[in-house]
């Protein structure tokens, strides 16, 4: 007998031995498969840690020498909060909050949050995790006791239904995610009514009409190597087009939107759009590809048979039979472009933005765009509210990704 | 009788001719237009990184040889070397491949020749869930998660806040997902008889695994790891937040230093002036990723192409 069979020396002799390494690596190609898992659980767990927990806040004044009465702050009427806000902050800033929005029009809650902004300015000293909140609750009231004896105790909820209805703020205590998120659907839509005709018509020329040539061989080998090129090219193809050579168009001045010429900015809405219908179109094309390659041939003959035309055939037999995977594909793509960030940032969002946009030419931010930009602050504030951000968006990523599922369920269903 | 007879065969005839459609050829029109879109970007992408690299290059104070062979990226002292940038991108993905690498093979081996079936339907999607996440909530997972853990384990002193470490690692994790699916994607196309045959002459599971199923599929694991090498030096968000901002020459994975994508992200983040030396150099940067990520795409396909073994 050949001494080196093919698995090794001697391997009839030591079975043993390679009946025990087949268990060992085994049991590590079961851990590593655990350690993703594992990943996944950790990430969220970091993440909701970061959501909630107690917060020590010093306020700049005392709320009870607000001269309220012995009545407590949270129980005043909304005429003696605005007395409070008229006697502690200048005349100028309370009439630009007037013209804001006149006060007789503002809600009790509101006029409330403004004086615990503008008059209390509470100022987060420390935050601790939701882990330490709950287990070290003891060293928590012995740290505000010891060094912060001004300070109050406050269990925080970052992510609230007030957190998705407010502006961004350059406080993280009253920012909200509001225009971010508005900035994230406009530009989805404009992503969206852009890429998904280009890329359906794509998929169905090169799936439908293209014959094996050169051109078309081409094509396909570059949308290939289009859905590889990482996305912060085409954030900087975004800036060199859209933002800096098409300027009157993406800014709106060329439609007259904007007053001045002069201080038209390409870095709009529509710009970012028109960027991540780039990034995705790749995506969508393949994804449709394989949806209408997957329609049966049959179909397609039985239309010719009665005499259809080429177009007929596609657009009353093909398309709807390959609508569930396209759209399937579409969804998936639309999540991508949902998460995309650096080529957003290479087109210029903004930083700050406390106005609803307005429409496809407004300066826009994105959700994604604010959880980076908090992120990269320094203090652990910043860190809680785009941790409830990144919650935000994953919550609507899951959503889109759920229907793609149940889209792609209908859909087998149906061919069986 | 007769006369009609032949102008209705007339008409017949016309009828059956192929008839010029208008509408049919302005959506064929259409349908190839979209289809050369992708080109037309394909050229977008390669004109506007040129020109403006080009006009980097092109000033005085910019010299070729400089930017590949520089340590120094200080463009307020127009030290214009790319060498660091290139450097920190390649720390990154060394550690990014040094756990998505070994990781990702075995997640594809457990899934394609262990895992029963319902496990596979439970662990796949999760997986898919990995690498559906946005990369910047990675971003955010390494600077709050990877870099405190990597500071307890090593020291503060050694571990310093922002360091490309701990940017790889996490880097690692995004790219596992990518890389075990593909992976196992070559692992199933393997035909079942190569491994009845290898159990046959007494091969344990390892052995099957190992040496046998990997070797028929080694086309599509190494294309797998190619498009993950090239996803990991284009990944922008997780270095921009936790590698650190601020070129800097160093091969010690626990500093700070910035890579190609991060230095890009950083520089048009901030307000910057059309034309200038700063923007344009971030094109040069653009196209030079650009160049290896793409190289190493067709490198991937042309070994799924050239080395694939066909079966049957």
């Amino acid at each position: 007998m050949n001494e080196r069979g093919i698995f090794g020396k001697q391997s009839v002799n030591n079975l043993p031995q390679r009946h025990r390494m087949a268990l060992i690596w085994r049991l590590i190609f079961q851990v590593s498969t655990i350690v993703g898992i594992i990943t996944l659980t950790a990430l969220l767990y970091n993440i909701l840690n970061s959501t909630f927990g107690y917060l020590i806040i010093e306020t700049k004044i005392n709320p009870a020498s607000l001269n309220a009465g012995d009545v407590p702050l949270e129980d005043l009427t909304k005429d003696a909060l605005i007395r409070i806000l008229e006697e502690n902050i200048t005349l100028g800033a309370f009439r630009t909050l007037q013209r804001d929005l006149p006060f007789e029009q503002r809600s009790r809650d509101d006029v409330f949050d403004l004086v615990v902004e503008r008059v209390l300015k509470p100022d987060v000293k420390v935050t601790f995790s939701l882990v330490d909140s709950l287990f070290k609750r003891n060293e928590i009231e012995e740290t505000l006791a010891s060094s912060y004896p001004n300070g109050t105790l406050v269990f925080r909820t970052w992510l609230t239904p007030r957190f998705l209805i407010t502006p961004q703020a350059s406080v993280p205590l009253f920012a909200g995610v509001r225009t971010a998120v508005i900035g994230s659907l406009w530009t989805i839509a404009i992503t969206i009514l852009v890429a998904f005709p280009l890329g359906v018509g794509a998929a169905i020329y090169l799936e439908e009409y293209a014959t094996d040539n050169s051109i078309n061989r081409i094509i396909q080998t570059n949308i290939n190597n289009l859905a590889g090129v990482p996305s912060i090219i085409y954030g900087m193809l975004g800036l060199a087009i859209f933002v800096r050579a098409l300027e009157p168009i993406t800014s709106g001045s060329l439609f007259g939107l904007v007053a001045d010429p002069s201080t038209a900015n390409g870095r709009t809405i529509f710009s970012a759009g028109l960027t991540l219908a780039l990034l995705v179109l790749p995506l969508i094309i393949i994804n449709g590809q394989e949806a209408i390659r997957a329609v049966p041939n049959s179909l397609r003959q039985a239309a010719y048979g009665l005499g259809a035309t080429k177009w007929q055939t596609v657009w009353h037999h093909v398309l709807p039979a390959a609508l569930p995977g396209i759209l399937t594909g579409t969804i998936l793509a639309i999540s991508r472009a949902l998460g995309e960030t650096a080529p957003l940032v290479v087109v210029g969002a903004s930083t700050l933005i406390t106005l609803d946009p307005s429409g496809p030419f407004s300066k826009f931010t994105t959700l994604p765009i604010q959880i980076y930009q908090w992120t990269a602050r320094p203090q652990d504030d910043f860190r809680n509210i785009a941790a409830a951000a990144i919650i935000v968006l994953l919550i609507l990523l899951l959503t889109l990704n759920a229907s793609a599922i149940l889209l792609r369920n209908r859909f087998s269903r149906r061919l069986v | 009788m007769n006369s009609s007879n032949s102008i209705d065969k007339t008409i017949y005839a016309q009828r059956l001719k192929r008839k010029p459609r208008i509408d049919e050829a302005i959506i064929q029109g259409f349908l190839f237009f979209c289809g050369t879109f992708s080109i037309l970007t394909t050229i977008g992408i390669v004109y506007e990184l040129g020109k403006e690299a080009m006009l980097f290059f092109a000033d005085p104070q910019v010299d070729l040889v400089e930017f590949f062979t520089g340590t120094q990226w200080q463009p307020q002292l127009y030290n214009f070397g790319v060498l660091p940038l290139v450097n920190a991108t390649l720390i990154t993905t060394f550690f990014a491949m040094l756990i998505a690498i070994p990781l990702g093979l075995s997640v594809a081996i457990y899934l394609s020749e262990y895992a029963t079936s319902r496990a596979r339907n439970l662990l796949k999607p999760t997986l898919e869930v990995l690498a559906g996440i946005p990369t910047v909530v990675y971003g955010y997972f390494a600077l709050t998660f990877m870099t405190p853990l990597l500071r307890s384990i090593f020291g503060r002193d050694i571990v310093q806040i922002y360091n490309t470490a701990s940017a790889g690692l996490v880097m690692g994790i995004l790219i596992l997902p990518l890389i075990s699916s593909m992976s196992e994607d070559a692992l199933s196309a393997v035909p079942r008889s190569l491994r009845e045959a290898a159990y046959s002459v007494g091969a344990t599971k390892l052995e099957v695994a190992v040496r046998i199923v990997v070797p028929a599929a080694l086309s599509g694991i190494a294309a797998a790891i190619i498009v993950g090498i090239s996803r990991a030096i284009g990944e922008t968000m997780i270095v921009a937040l936790a590698a650190g901002a601020g070129p800097a020459f160093t091969f010690n994975p626990f500093k700070a230093a910035e890579t190609m994508t991060g230095h890009i992200v950083r520089i048009s983040g901030g307000d910057l002036s059309y034309g200038s030396i700063d923007y344009n150099s971030i094109f040069a940067i653009g196209l030079l990723l650009f160049f290896i990520t793409l190289s190493l795409n067709i490198i991937s396909q042309q070994i799924v192409r050239r080395f694939r073994e066909v079966y049957e």
